[in-house]
């Protein structure tokens, strides 16, 4: 096993893919918990969504993958924020829409241009060979960015994500750090989605977070927990697919998954002796 | 000077005049309760003694150095909370968010004020807790803590007794009743609990689109509006 990680570890698109992996599960652990608790957990699928159109375009027109993808799946951010906020379109409804016309157009011009082929599962279901060089570089450098602005505004975004009746009285920009926080899902999302896959990326989000609020009862020990769990799911994920040759994304989550149902268990035990304790 | 004072101010809700030509003060230590039918613009007046809706037409004006955002607001119940996973203390303690402006953390000097509001409300030993297993009156409780450490001067309450039981309810306007008359706290309060409004308030407001009333408790027990409304309280 031992030995197994090591030759792991000497393949140079292994590290990157590990790299990128850890900073890109850490940021959408801690988005996560707010995109959840706020009922917003369906916008890092929307967005994945737009995503998987952006990457389609970019392939087409020669561009850079992720400088192309990254405005774009901001501009949706933003837009499926304010959807949700007011529109005589529903959020979820609107989400669905968005995230099918994006598919749509993405494999229209992807069927235009190269044909459907390996590329096109290559998107939908990521690749753990995604990563060059300078994605690595900028991921990084992107992700790092998402890390320094949470922890900066992390007292703001606990507290809309507490209550934003309450946070807007006592006068925080509630529409700035809702955006804010749309705009960094959307660069975790775009960061994460080639290597992950657009059909699983919103995992990434959704599952640390349900995780430890199965335990957890404090806002901080949920955010910590989620980031602990979600970096150790993705390198237990990614370990499986290498020595078993698994899709990286899909083995992830279900890494993911089985740590969901221990905690679930875990949090019905505890709950139980609670209750007899008492 | 008044905390806030209000003249002659409209309030429109998309194009539709809710409030209209309403004037009223709040002064240092008062305690005013907000009453009315469902639909009578009581919402909307609190949203805009927050700063959050301009109004259409009048002036608010904040005296004695109270700002906007420093005025401790308890906003109506909803079943948001009921997942959240959130200590009482991080809760309370983000009361104190308003005093940051854009630095990020939280000194000591915050922490002990989350400390000594929570003594204050008999919540200390709850600290640790998790906000979602509290009870409807620990619950209203902890966000008053909340409030108190959003401010000095005034305590914006928007119906808060609503779903408590009775005791409870007596309980917390005690409790209210206390924070106003040993802190010099000014409490608005939206209220349907006429009774107890009648009771505990020193000066009433009836709104009904405007000022049906705006005077002393006393003065609204005697007059002809609060007689209909303390004689009917079907609609309480």
């Amino acid at each position: 096993m031992f030995e197994k990680l090591i030759e792991m570890f000497s393949y140079p698109f292994m590290v990157r893919a590990i790299l990128v992996g850890v900073m890109v599960s850490l940021c959408s652990a801690l988005l996560g918990v707010s995109l959840v608790l706020k009922r917003y957990s369906m916008i890092g699928d929307g967005l994945s969504h737009v995503g998987f159109g952006a990457l389609a375009i970019a392939a087409a027109v020669n561009a850079a993958p992720l400088t192309f993808a990254i405005p774009i799946v901001i501009l949706a951010a933003v837009l499926l924020l304010r959807i949700s906020g007011n529109s005589k379109i529903k959020g979820d409804a609107a989400i669905a829409l968005i995230s099918t016309s994006a598919l749509a157009i993405g494999v229209m011009v992807i069927s235009m241009t190269t044909g459907m082929n390996t590329d096109v599962y290559n998107y939908m279901f990521g690749s753990i060979l995604a990563m060059s060089t300078g994605d690595v570089k900028m991921s990084i450098v992107l992700s790092a960015a998402v890390l320094v602005l949470y922890i900066l505004f992390y007292q703001k975004i606990f507290a809309i994500t507490f209550d934003e009746t309450f946070a807007l009285g006592t006068g925080v920009k509630v529409n700035l750090y809702n955006t804010l926080i749309a705009v960094l899902t959307a660069v975790t999302i775009v960061l994460g989605m080639r290597m992950m896959g657009a059909l699983l990326i919103s995992s990434l989000i959704i599952f640390p977070a349900l995780t430890s609020m199965r335990i957890c009862k404090t806002f901080k020990s949920v955010i910590i927990n989620s980031a602990v769990i979600s970096v150790i799911c993705l390198f237990i994920g990614i370990t499986i697919s290498y020595v078993w040759a698994t899709p990286a994304g899909a083995s992830v989550v279900v890494v993911n998954l089985g740590a969901l149902i221990l905690y679930t268990m875990i949090g019905v035990v505890k709950n139980r002796s609670f209750l007899s304790g008492k | 000077m008044a905390l806030i004072r209000c003249e002659n101010i409209s309030i429109a809700y998309e194009g539709q005049t809710v409030v209209h030509d309403l004037s009223f003060q709040i002064g240092q230590n008062d305690y005013i309760c907000i009453v009315g039918e469902n639909g009578s613009g009581k919402s909307t007046l609190v949203k805009s003694l927050l700063g959050l809706k301009a109004p259409a037409k009048g002036r608010i004006e904040l005296g004695d150095g109270l700002k906007a955002n420093e005025i401790g607001y308890l906003p109506q119940q909803k079943d948001v909370h009921k997942d959240f996973p959130a200590s009482v203390y991080e809760v309370v303690l983000s009361g104190r968010l308003n005093s940051r402006g854009f630095r990020p953390f939280y000194t000591a000097a915050d922490k002990s004020k989350v400390r000594q509001n929570m003594e204050l409300l008999g919540i200390r030993d709850l600290e640790r807790h998790c906000f979602r297993d509290l009870s409807g009156g620990q619950k209203q409780r902890v966000l008053l803590a909340r409030a108190l450490c959003a401010t000095k001067k005034l305590l914006l309450l928007d119906e808060p007794v609503t779903g408590l039981d009775p005791i409870v309810t007596q309980e917390f306007y005690q409790l209210i009743h206390q924070i106003n008359k040993t802190s010099g706290i000014a409490v608005v309060m939206v209220s349907h609990d006429i009774e107890a409004v009648v009771e505990y308030a020193s000066h009433v407001l009836h709104l009904q689109e405007t000022a049906l009333f705006f005077g002393t408790a006393k003065e609204y027990k005697a007059s002809e509006v609060g007689k209909t409304f303390l004689g009917g309280g079907a609609h309480v």
